[in-house]
């Protein structure tokens, strides 16, 4: 469970990135964030992340104050995390099952259990077939499915999706969103941040929508606000 | 920490070597520089110790005395010379006339006992009762003579020449330069060697970041640049101490070929004995310093 009060962030005396936002969200959601640019959602996120600190509020995530943490517990706190990001951020020298295998190596899970993950990661998202190929020799769909298994593969409860679908055609955008809609029905929380209006409209999920950081609206199975 | 996680940051290590491998070289050239000077210091304050200890416990002085003095008032000025300069003395021996000549004569007559009969009735040496005076360090020889000069009733002093006297500060002033030099190599190897961490650094961005992000620890994103800089440290000592293995006993003939006048004084000493001790400061100091740079360089890298 994600239980966010009266989050606040001020990057500088004049721009306030977040305004007293209050979100909750339970296990096994699916949510979509949208809003404009620059009202806040990557901020929400990176907090989330723990990527940055906010100047005042309270976020708990599964149970652990993100405030209170020391700085050692936070890399055993992201590994309950899965991140996905627009640029999906693949190691370009490493074959798909490198880049999967990533994961569990750096935080020091052992050879055997990585053999035995990393193809089932693979089956997930229909990429068995290619787990020699390089990020280059794969399309924008097929690589962002190698960076969704690979945000996967640590089991995460929660996997936060940064436009997940921004760099996508609207039917490989439309199978990421599919997958991402399995993965959640296996389990886990899915926060998707996004821009695209047919998506969030078609999936007819729990829709928060933000504008110069405030919720100024928390929709279930709620559609998308405003123009892009 | 896991086998599996040991060689992945192993292997992570030579691949950020490989892809820098100018930078590498460097690094390794100007560690190899430095450790190849470290040797060569290292060999020739090894050996000048060797031979400042050896003259130590060889070369004594002599104090002859007048020949006016019994030999109950001799030893009476042995004793205070003894009391009056025992933190420096570590052994004194007295020789009588008799002693003197019996090793005199053993020495220069050999077999031929015959020929020093004539002298049976009469000792040469006669008046030449002495002291042998042998010193804990040698750079205390100088004050020790003028000591011993100054003291009432001796007639003479006979000891090492200056060149073995002075060996000892020689190894001072070697053991300064070596130190000097080594400091500067030192600096240009730790900003080669930053220098070439913060490039791998910059190549593994990206890496480092995504790393981050899934929940590496610190000493997960660390691991591969120190392993690095370590092997750098490692290979650029490992080279001067293979070249020393094979030119330490070159260079000690070239000396003793040219240097033959003093070949009574310089005496080297073996590979064996220098070469343990030097494999493992060496090893220690390219190592460590390799180890030591990355792990401060890449500090700044970790919070992405």
């Amino acid at each position: 469970m994600i239980e966010i009060n009266k989050l606040t962030k001020t990057y500088d005396k004049s721009s306030r990135a977040l305004k007293g936002v209050d979100i909750s969200i339970e296990d096994g959601e699916f949510v979509f964030i949208t809003g404009r640019s620059g009202s806040g959602k990557s901020t929400l996120l990176r907090i989330l992340l723990k990527e940055v600190e906010p100047t005042s509020g309270r976020v708990v995530v599964n149970d652990m104050d993100l405030g209170a943490m020391p700085r050692r517990y936070v890399p055993r706190y992201r590994r309950t995390l899965g991140v996905v990001f627009q640029d999906f951020r693949l190691l370009k020298d490493r074959t798909v099952y490198e880049n999967i295998a990533f994961a569990q190596r750096v935080i020091g899970v052992p050879g055997r259990t990585i053999k035995e993950a990393v193809p089932r990661m693979l089956k997930l998202v229909g990429l068995s077939s290619k787990y020699k190929a390089f990020p280059h020799q794969l399309s924008g769909g097929e690589q962002q499915r190698v960076a969704i298994a690979r945000a996967l593969i640590n089991q995460p409860a929660v996997l936060l999706a940064d436009e997940p679908t921004g760099n996508l055609d609207p039917q490989n955008a439309m199978e990421i969103m599919k997958l991402l809609e399995e993965i959640n029905r296996r389990g886990t929380t899915v926060i998707v941040v996004t821009h695209s209006r047919e998506l969030v409209n078609m999936m007819k999920k729990r829709v928060i929508t933000m504008d110069k950081g405030i919720v100024i609206s928390d929709v279930r199975e709620g559609g998308y606000r405003y123009e892009n | 920490m896991r086998i599996s996680t040991f060689w992945y940051c192993f292997k992570q290590g030579i691949i950020n070597i490989c892809r820098n491998i100018w930078f590498s070289l460097a690094s390794t050239a100007i560690i190899s520089a430095c450790i190849f000077l470290f040797c060569v210091f290292f060999s020739v304050i090894t050996n000048v110790q060797h031979m400042v200890v050896t003259a130590e416990s060889t070369m004594g002085i002599t104090v002859f005395f007048d020949e006016t003095l019994s030999g109950a008032e001799i030893q009476e000025i042995g004793e205070t010379i003894h009391h009056e300069k025992n933190t420096v003395i570590k052994d004194m021996k007295f020789i009588s006339a008799e002693a003197a000549w019996e090793e005199f004569r053993s020495e220069y007559f050999g077999e031929n006992t015959d020929l020093a009969a004539g002298f049976a009735e009469d000792n040469p040496l006669a008046g030449s009762s002495s002291y042998e005076i042998y010193l804990h360090n040698i750079a205390d020889q100088g004050p020790m003579v003028n000591y011993l000069q100054s003291v009432a009733g001796v007639r003479k002093v006979n000891y090492s020449n200056s060149a073995v006297a002075g060996l000892s500060s020689f190894n001072k002033i070697l053991t300064l330069l070596c130190g000097v030099i080594l400091a500067m190599l030192l600096a240009v190897a730790v900003f080669l060697i930053s220098n070439t961490i913060n490039v791998a650094a910059e190549f593994r961005k990206n890496e480092n970041k995504i790393m981050r992000l899934i929940g590496a620890t610190n000493f997960m994103i660390r691991a591969p640049f120190v392993v690095e800089g370590t092997l750098l440290g490692l290979i650029g000592a490992s080279i001067p101490l293979g070249a020393m293995f094979f030119l330490y006993n070159s260079a000690v003939e070239f000396v003793m070929e040219r240097f033959q006048l003093l070949s009574g004084i310089i005496q080297f000493l073996p590979i064996e004995e220098v070469y343990p001790m030097m494999l493992l400061v060496s090893l220690a100091l390219g190592g460590g310093l390799g180890f030591v740079v990355s792990f401060m360089t890449i500090r700044r890298h970790l919070r992405v």
